[in-house]
């Protein structure tokens, strides 16, 4: 049976996020079988061939001019023909702040279940097994599905990309749908970039965060220097977020976001279990903390014990230097 | 305008999570539960909407066995008019579940507004809110941080990657609330007095077959002991060495 992964792009672009989710469905097409199919909705083809490359065997583009901005209603009504259309054993949608929305709503309009926020998704035994991570990551909760399809929405970070089939391309085939005028909906009327134009924390290869040990707002300073000599996003503890240093959406931990970067650096942030919770799937974690007790040590790959007004620019410096 | 708030009793944050003897759900002893910090955030919304506009009624309504009816009361206490307890011993209900059973309820009651937290942090979902919303058939935002009425429209923001996103959508709505939209208000003692009396229906909920199986809940492999690098900023040049040559991050 075939697997359908929901292709997603923004003003014309193909996310990148979109290889995760192919990544995921090559892997399991290898055991389930059955065609790799994308759906896309967008007002234009984004250049869905070129999915090929990344192991989509057709791509079925479901084009509106609504489709120009997130348009819930209208894409759950096309993924819902898509459905329809391919009978797939299971929906892969990643977990983008779109995917989070979308994903519950193609659900319900299908009355299957949905695995959240996927950290691993495998078939085992003739069944699809989803792991998902609950309690901001401090514990794991492994579910199977109990109707077709099954829908599952894949945290980012987690899934690798597929190996690249250079040359290959997929079939694009356009999807008929019904998008109704009549149905009540919300409609994206603007964007605002954030400043400076970083990738949101839950997107970036490297996260640097900064806590309570900055003492002050205007410390950040030392945090985004850091982070710009390691490309980095800058990352927040709940603490510095609540005191009104930093904005929500910089918040890491179970009531901000879980991150799982290449590599973490925590700037004196000692370690709250709700922070950990939100970072220590990263895949290398760093500590800079005065105190050698901080919690932050016991999950950190590496530490260093130290003035954080000494060590963090130290660092910079010598990262600036080497590159 | 009737306005209604789904809320949800959760493990409070500092839990440190045990898996049970089931081997699938959460060690209920020595658990604190909480009102979901981001529901907190749309009673509160649901509460200004209402003394703005001078008029209307905030329902919150929970889904749950008997311990649910404090969450209510705490709810109550910060100024909502009355609570729905749609009452359940059945557990592990995946989020279609719960959807299903508030869309019973609530559908008889025509809101105008219906608000949720986005995610509730036991199980991280963030799937009712829209799940809701597409039984219902009414329009959502999801994980709104600025909000305003302007007449039958509702004009919110969102959060995407790298930037917000502003959505209009028409009442009767669905919206989910993230950190930022508000403060939320403590309870004052008239407040926590007040709750004591206001009224707690509870109707049988009718949450149908999950869509899901729980299989395990597991903790996370342990993180493998990570060593301290030296101190100061003399260690500088070390961790630029394991960076590289070992973990191989940079």
């Amino acid at each position: 049976m075939a697997i359908l992964v929901f292709i997603e792009q923004r003003e014309g672009r193909i996310r990148p996020i979109a290889h995760e989710a192919l990544g995921a469905a090559v892997r399991l097409a290898g055991t389930l079988g059955g065609p790799v199919v994308g759906v896309c909705c967008a007002a234009s083809d984004p250049g869905l061939a070129a999915l090929g490359e990344a192991g989509a065997d057709r791509v079925l583009l479901a084009s509106h001019e609504a489709f120009a901005n997130y348009d819930g209603a209208g894409f759950t009504a096309a993924i819902a023909a898509a459905v329809a259309a391919v009978s797939p054993a299971l929906v892969l949608v990643p977990a983008s702040a779109l995917g989070k929305d979308l994903a519950p709503r193609i659900a319900a309009l299908t009355n299957t279940g949905l695995a959240a926020d996927c950290v691993a998704l495998e078939a085992e035994g003739g069944r699809l097994v989803a792991t998902r991570a609950v309690y901001a990551g401090k514990a794991r909760l492994k579910v199977t599905f109990r109707a077709t399809p099954a829908i599952a929405s894949l945290r980012p970070k987690m899934f690798a990309p597929p190996p690249r089939a250079t040359g290959k391309s997929a079939a694009v085939e356009p999807l008929a749908f019904t998008w109704d005028a009549a149905i009540p909906r919300a409609r994206v009327t603007g964007h605002a970039a954030a400043a400076g134009g970083k990738l949101d924390v839950t997107e970036a290869e490297i996260v640097v965060s900064g806590g309570r040990g900055l003492k002050g707002p205007e410390h950040f300073a030392l945090v985004e220097a850091l982070a710009d000599a390691l490309g980095a996003s800058v990352g927040a503890s709940r603490a510095v977020v609540d005191a009104g240093w930093r904005p929500h959406g910089d918040q890491v931990g179970q009531t901000g976001k879980t991150v799982a970067p290449k590599l973490y650096v925590a700037v004196g942030i000692s370690g709250a279990i709700q922070h950990l919770a939100g970072m220590s799937s990263s895949k290398c974690i760093v500590a800079i903390n005065k105190d050698p007790d901080a919690p932050i040590f016991k999950v950190a790959d590496y530490g260093i014990v130290g003035d954080l007004f000494e060590v963090v620019p130290a660092l910079t410096t010598a990262l600036r230097q080497t590159s | 305008m009737l306005q209604i708030v789904c809320i949800k009793q959760v493990p409070d944050t500092e839990t440190r999570v045990k898996v049970a003897p089931d081997g699938r759900s959460l060690e209920p002893a020595g658990v604190t539960w909480i009102l979901n910090p981001y529901d907190e955030f749309a009673v509160e919304g649901a509460l200004q909407l209402k003394e703005k506009l001078g008029a209307g009624e905030v329902v919150v309504i929970s889904l749950g066995a008997a311990g649910v009816a404090t969450t209510l009361r705490s709810a109550l206490a910060m100024g909502a008019d009355r609570a729905i307890h749609l009452k359940t011993d059945a557990v592990a209900l995946d989020s279609l579940a719960v959807a299903r059973s508030l869309a019973a309820a609530i559908r008889p009651l025509s809101p105008g507004l219906i608000w949720l937290g986005k995610t509730a942090v036991d199980d991280d979902s963030a799937s009712v809110g829209p799940m809701l919303a597409t039984l219902l058939g009414l329009p959502c935002a999801t994980a709104i941080s600025k909000f305003e009425l302007d007449g039958a429209v509702a004009r919110v923001e969102r959060e995407i990657e790298g930037g917000s996103e502003r959505v209009e959508l028409p009442t009767p709505c669905v919206v989910t609330t993230d950190k930022g939209l508000n403060q939320p208000r403590y309870a004052s003692l008239k407040g926590i007095m007040a709750a004591k009396k206001k009224p707690i229906d509870e109707p049988i909920a009718e949450p149908g077959q999950p869509g899901l199986e729980v299989l395990a809940l597991e903790l996370p492999p342990p993180r493998a002991a990570g060593r301290i690098v030296g101190e100061g900023a003399g260690a500088v040049p070390e961790l630029l060495r394991v960076l590289r040559d070992e973990a191989k991050v940079i």
